[in-house]
C-alpha cells in the first residue's frame, strides 16, 4: 500500500472530522483542549509524513485507493508538492486553535468544529488522486468558511460571507463542467493518469479557462480579488490565518496540478494574460496597500501582491520559476499567517485594526516588536527570511522568459518593501502618545507560543531552504519536463559565445 | 395477456385500491375517532404495496417488464423505482400529518384515504402506456390533491389553494386532453407504442400542436416555468403536510410520466421536444433561483426551491440518453429527500401554542435554541443549493455529466452558472438560522418522529449519502435502460 503499510491520509481526514463533531457536544474548554489535542497529534503525523517521505523515490507515495462511490474513487496520493502543503496546513492549525483560546468565546464548539472541519478538507484537496474528489473537498471548503466569517466575525460580516461564497462558488462551477467533459474525453477521473493524457489543443483553451475562472478566484488575481480584503478584515483572526495561509494556496495547487501539465499548450497560449494580470496586482495592490488606514485590510492586498509573484513564477516554464512560486507559496502561509497573528494580538488589547490608533509599540511590547520586525522583514523579502529565497528564485525564472516582465514584478518587491516598513513604523516606532496604548503589556507566554514557531520556521526556510526544495525538485522536474514541449521562448535571446582559440594557435595556423 | 396476469401486473394498485374503500368505508362510520388508527393502517397498505411490487419487480417472468390490459400499463423496473419513491414519500406524509392538523383542531380520517387514492393515481401515471391510462391516473392524482390542498376548510388560505389549484390544473388538464386527441387524430391510436412508430420523420403542425399542448400539460403538473404559477401560492396555502407530500411523491409522478412519455411516444422526434425541454430547464432554473430572492415565507420559498430543481431534473431529461434518465431518477430520489427533511423542519417551526409558524423571519437565531434543527435545516438548504460535500451536489453532478456526455455543453454551463444565483437565497436561510440574533419564536422541544425522520433524511443527504451511490446508481441505471 504505501511505506507505512497505512492509510495514513485517511487517518489524517479521518481524525479531524472525528473530532469535528465530538467538538459540536462538548463544553467550550473541552472542546478547546479536544481541537488543540487534535491539531498537534495532526502535526505529528505531518512530521511522520515527512520523515517517511522518499525523496526521490516514486512520484506519487502513500497511495490509497477504495472504489466507494462507483463514478470516482476515494483516491488520496501525495509527491513532494503535495506534502509540503500539507505541512503546512498542520502546522498552521494548532496556532490557529491557540488563537482563538481566548479571542473566541462564544458557540466555541461549533467554531472548533468548523476549523477541524476546515483542516479535514484542506488535507484532502492536498492529497486527492481523483478529479472529482478533489473537487467535492475544493468547495466544501466554503461551507465551514462561511460560517465562520458569519458567525464569528466583525461587524460587516454578512456582507464580507455572502461575498465570499458567491464569488468563489461563481468561479468554480464551470470548472467542474470543463471536468466532466475531461473525464468523459480521456475515460478516467484519476489525475495521475490525466497528468500524462494530451487533450486536444483547441479544447485545451477552453478548459484552461475554465480552470482559470476557478484559480484565479481563490488564488486571489486581479481583479477578482476583491473578496479578499472583505472577507480578511471580517473574518475573525484564525479566519484570517487559515485564509492566507492555506485557502489562498488552493490556487497555486491548482495551476500546479490541473493548468499547467494537463493543458501546456493552453498555458502557453495564455501566458500574456497571467503576466497581464500579475503585473498589474503587482503595482497596482501593492500602492493600494500603502495607503490603507486598516491593518488587516494593508495584509490582504499585500498577499494579493505576493500571490502575483506565485503566479509569475508559475507560468515561467521552467525550474527556478515554478520552485520559487512553490517556495513563495510556503512562505506566505507562514509570513502572512504570521502577520495576522501580530494584528490580532494586539486587536485583542485594543480591540480596533485602525493603524493610527497604535504607535510607539517598541517601547512598551518589545517582545512584540522584534517579532513583528521579523515577519516584516519576511514579508519583505529580506535575506536570511523565507521570503528572499521565493521571490529570488521566481524573479530569476521569471527573468529567463520576460525581462520586461520582471522588471515590473520587481519594482512590486520594492512597493513591498515601502508599504511594510510604513506600517511597521507607524505602529512600532514613534512616541507612545495614546494613554490606552501605553498600558498595553507584552506577548503573553500563549501569544510567545504561537509566533515563536513561525519564527523558527521562517527563519530555517530563509536560511537553509534545501530542506524544502528537496521533496519538490523531482516533482517540479517532472511538471518541466511535461511542459517543456510548450515552453515559451526567452527574450534575452542569451546565446553562449563560440570559444575564442588562443591568440597564439591563430598565429600558428595562419603561419602555415 | 389474459386477465388473471393482467391483475397481478397491477396488483400494488389494487391492493391500495381495496384498502382505500375500505378505509373510506371506516373513517365514514367511525368519524375522527379512528382517524389515528385509519392512518396507520393506511401506512400499512402502502408497505404492502410496496412489498407487491418487490415481488412483482424480482419475478422473473417480469424481468424486462411486461404488459397488462393489451398494452393499457406497463410493469418495469423504471415505473417500480418511480413507484417506490412515491409510496415512500406518502408514507412520510402520512407519519407526519397527525401531529399538524390536531395542533390546529381536529385531524380528519379521510386525509389519509385521500393520500391513499392520489398515490394509487401516481402509479397509474407512472406505469402509463397509453394516453389513457394517463390521463385517468393524473385526474384520479389531482382531484385527490384538490381537496387535499383545502384540507382545512376553515382555514382560508388552504381554502384559496384549494380552488386555485383546481381552476389551473382544470386548464392544465384541458389543454393536456386536447393534445392528446391531436396526437390520437394523426397517430390513429392512443398507445406510447404505436404513436412512437406512426410518428416519424418531421412533423406537420398538427401533431407537432398536439405535443406541444402535451408537454405543457405535464409541464403545469411538474411545476415547470412558464406553467409554474401556482406552485408558490398552492404550497403556502395548504397544510404544511400535504405541501409535503406536493413537493415530493406527484413530482416523482410527473416528472417519471414525462419522461416515459417523451422517450416511448415521441423518442424519434428528439428535435422537436429537446428545445421545449431545454427552454422549460433553463427558465425554471433561473425563475426559480431569481423569484425565491425576495420571499418572506419559508414555504414559498421552498416552492420556488421546487421549480429551482425541477429545472435541473428537466436537464437529465433534456439529454434524453439513458444516463440522463438514470441520472434523473437518482436525482429524483435525492431530491425527495432533501424537500421531505426541509418540509418537515418546517413543520418543527411552532410556537408555544403548537401553532405552526412560516416566516422566515421566525427562523433567527435557530442555531442557538435548537442546534440540531437548525444543522439539519442547514445541510437541507446547502444540499438543495448543490453545494459539495452534501449529497444534494450528487444529483446535479449527475445530469451535468449526462447533458456534458450528450455534448450539450451550452445548457451545462448555463444551468451551472444559474446554480449560484439560488445558491444565494439558501445560504440567506442559513444566514439567518446562524448569524441573526434568536427570536426565540420557535419552541424548544422537537417531536419525536419527526426529529427521527428529519435525522434520517438528513444522514442520506449529508455526506454519507456517497457510500450508498454503488447500491442506488444500479437501481436507475435499470429503470432507465427500461424506456430505451
Amino acid at each position: 500500500m504505501n511505506q507505512l503499510d497505512f492509510p495514513i491520509l485517511s487517518l489524517m481526514m479521518g481524525l479531524p472530522m472525528l473530532a469535528a463533531i465530538v467538538c459540536l457536544f462538548l463544553s467550550a474548554q473541552a472542546a478547546r483542549w479536544l481541537a488543540l489535542a487534535t491539531t498537534l497529534a495532526l502535526f505529528v503525523l505531518g512530521v511522520v509524513l515527512w520523515a517517511n517521505y522518499d525523496i526521490g523515490g516514486p512520484q506519487w507515495q502513500y497511495v490509497e485507493r477504495a472504489e466507494l462511490f462507483g463514478n470516482f474513487a476515494w483516491a488520496l496520493g501525495i509527491d513532494g508538492i503535495s506534502m509540503m502543503l500539507i505541512m503546512l496546513t498542520v502546522f498552521l492549525m494548532p496556532i490557529c486553535i491557540g488563537a482563538s483560546w481566548e479571542a473566541i468565546q462564544t458557540r466555541v464548539g461549533e467554531y472548533m468544529a468548523a476549523f477541524l472541519f476546515m483542516e479535514v478538507l484542506m488535507i484532502g484537496v492536498f492529497a486527492a488522486q481523483d478529479i472529482f474528489l478533489f473537487y467535492i473537498l475544493f468547495e466544501a471548503g466554503l461551507i465551514p468558511m462561511y460560517l465562520i466569517i458569519g458567525i464569528w466575525g466583525g461587524a460587516n460580516r454578512i456582507y464580507a460571507s455572502y461575498k465570499f461564497f458567491l464569488y468563489t462558488l461563481l468561479g468554480s462551477v464551470v470548472m467542474l463542467i470543463a471536468m466532466l467533459w475531461m473525464v468523459q474525453d480521456a475515460g478516467t477521473s484519476d489525475i495521475p493518469t490525466l497528468l500524462n493524457y494530451d487533450f486536444a489543443p483547441e479544447a485545451q483553451t477552453w478548459l484552461w479557462l475554465a480552470f482559470f475562472a476557478s484559480f484565479a478566484v481563490k488564488m486571489p488575481m486581479w481583479p477578482v480579488h476583491t473578496w479578499l480584503p472583505d472577507a480578511h478584515v471580517q473574518a475573525p483572526t484564525a479566519g484570517s490565518v487559515i485564509l492566507a495561509g492555506v485557502l489562498l494556496k488552493m490556487g497555486g495547487y491548482g495551476f500546479l496540478r490541473f493548468s499547467l501539465p494537463m493543458f501546456p499548450e493552453a498555458s502557453e497560449q495564455f501566458i500574456w494574460l497571467v503576466f497581464g494580470l500579475s503585473m498589474v496586482a503587482v503595482v497596482y495592490t501593492s500602492l493600494v496597500a500603502l495607503v490603507q488606514q486598516d491593518m488587516k485590510k494593508l495584509i490582504a492586498y499585500s498577499s494579493v501582491a505576493h500571490m502575483a509573484i506565485v503566479t509569475l513564477g508559475l507560468f515561467a516554464f521552467n525550474r527556478q520559476g515554478i520552485e520559487g512560486a512553490i517556495i513563495v507559496m510556503l512562505s506566505h502561509g507562514l509570513v502572512s499567517g504570521a502577520l495576522f497573528l501580530c494584528v490580532g494580538v494586539i486587536y485583542d488589547r485594543l480591540h480596533t485594526r485602525e493603524i493610527d490608533r497604535y504607535g510607539g509599540l517598541s517601547i512598551n511590547m518589545p517582545k512584540y516588536a522584534i517579532l513583528f520586525l521579523l515577519f516584516t522583514m519576511a514579508s519583505i523579502g529580506l535575506p536570511g527570511t523565507s521570503g528572499f529565497v521565493g521571490e529570488f528564485l521566481s524573479l530569476i525564472g521569471l527573468y529567463k522568459v520576460n525581462s520586461w516582465v520582471t522588471l515590473v514584478a520587481t519594482t512590486g518587491i520594492i512597493l513591498g518593501a515601502g508599504y511594510m516598513l510604513y506600517l511597521y513604523r507607524r505602529v512600532a516606532f514613534g512616541e507612545l502618545v495614546h494613554e490606552d496604548v501605553k498600558a498595553m503589556p507584552d506577548l503573553s507566554a500563549r501569544e510567545m507560543a504561537l509566533l515563536a514557531p513561525i519564527a523558527a520556521a521562517v527563519m530555517w526556510m530563509g536560511v537553509y531552504p534545501e530542506s524544502f526544495m528537496a521533496p519538490i525538485r523531482g516533482d517540479v522536474g517532472a511538471l518541466v519536463a511535461r511542459i517543456d514541449r510548450a515552453a515559451p521562448e526567452g527574450d534575452a535571446h542569451l546565446k553562449m559565445g563560440a570559444a575564442k582559440p588562443a591568440l597564439k594557435a591563430e598565429a600558428h595556423g595562419e603561419a602555415h | 395477456m389474459n386477465l388473471a396476469s393482467s391483475l397481478w401486473l397491477v396488483s400494488p394498485e389494487l391492493f391500495l385500491s381495496v384498502s382505500g374503500l375500505i378505509l373510506l368505508m371506516v373513517s365514514a362510520w367511525s368519524q375522527e375517532k379512528a382517524a389515528r388508527l385509519v392512518t396507520i393502517l393506511a401506512v400499512a397498505a402502502l408497505f404492502g404495496a410496496a412489498t407487491l411490487l418487490m415481488v412483482l419487480s424480482h419475478n422473473p417472468d417480469f424481468k424486462g417488464g411486461a404488459d397488462a390490459f393489451d398494452g393499457l400499463y406497463r410493469m418495469d423496473a423504471f415505473g417500480s423505482s418511480a413507484k417506490f419513491l412515491i409510496y415512500l414519500a406518502a408514507i412520510i406524509s402520512l407519519i407526519v400529518a397527525p401531529r399538524f392538523f390536531l395542533a390546529g383542531g381536529k385531524y380528519r380520517s379521510e386525509y389519509p384515504v385521500l393520500i391513499l387514492f392520489a398515490t394509487i393515481g401516481m402509479g397509474m401515471m407512472v406505469s402509463a402506456s397509453d394516453m389513457m391510462t394517463l390521463y385517468i391516473g393524473l385526474e384520479l392524482n389531482s382531484l385527490a390533491a384538490y381537496v387535499l390542498a383545502s384540507f382545512i376548510r376553515t382555514d382560508i388560505r388552504s381554502s384559496e389553494a384549494g380552488l386555485k389549484y383546481f381552476v389551473l390544473g382544470a386548464l392544465a388538464s384541458g389543454m393536456l386532453l386536447f393534445g392528446i386527441s391531436l396526437v390520437y387524430g394523426f397517430a390513429g391510436s392512443t398507445s406510447f407504442a404505436v404513436i412512437g412508430e406512426t410518428l416519424t420523420g418531421d412533423l406537420s403542425t398538427g401533431p407537432l400542436i398536439g405535443l406541444v399542448l402535451v408537454l405543457s400539460g405535464l409541464a403545469f403538473k411538474i411545476s415547470a416555468v412558464p406553467f409554474h404559477m401556482w406552485t408558490p401560492d398552492v404550497y403556502e396555502g395548504a397544510p404544511t403536510p400535504v405541501t409535503a407530500f406536493f413537493a415530493s411523491a406527484p413530482k416523482v409522478a410527473a416528472i417519471a410520466l414525462t419522461a416515459r412519455v417523451i422517450v416511448e411516444a415521441f423518442g424519434g422526434q428528439t428535435s422537436a421536444w429537446q428545445q421545449i425541454i431545454v427552454f422549460v430547464a433553463l427558465a425554471s432554473i433561473i425563475l426559480g433561483a431569481v423569484a425565491a430572492i425576495g420571499q418572506q415565507n419559508i414555504k414559498r420559498l421552498l416552492a420556488y426551491s421546487s421549480i429551482n430543481n425541477v429545472g435541473f431534473l428537466l436537464i437529465g431529461l433534456a439529454a434524453g440518453t439513458p444516463a440522463g434518465i438514470s441520472a434523473m431518477m437518482f436525482y429524483l430520489a435525492i431530491y425527495v429527500a432533501m424537500t421531505l427533511g426541509s418540509f418537515i423542519c418546517v413543520l418543527e417551526m411552532r410556537d408555544r401554542d403548537g401553532k405552526p409558524l412560516e416566516s422566515l423571519a421566525s427562523l433567527a437565531g435557530l442555531s442557538q435554541t435548537r442546534p440540531g434543527l437548525a444543522a439539519a435545516f442547514a445541510v437541507f438548504m446547502f444540499s438543495l443549493a448543490g453545494i459539495p460535500p452534501l449529497f444534494g451536489f450528487w444529483g446535479k453532478f449527475l445530469v451535468f455529466d449526462a447533458a456534458v456526455a450528450a455534448g450539450m455543453l451550452p445548457l451545462a454551463v448555463i444551468g451551472i452558472a444559474a446554480s449560484v444565483i439560488g445558491a444565494f437565497y439558501y445560504i440567506k436561510v442559513v444566514k439567518i438560522i446562524y448569524f441573526d440574533d434568536p427570536a426565540g419564536e420557535i419552541v424548544k422541544t422537537g417531536h419525536k418522529s419527526e426529529n427521527i425522520l428529519i435525522g434520517l433524511m438528513a444522514l442520506f443527504v449529508s455526506p454519507l449519502g456517497y457510500l450508498s451511490i454503488p447500491f442506488i446508481a444500479p437501481i436507475t441505471t435499470t429503470a432507465a435502460a427500461a424506456l430505451f
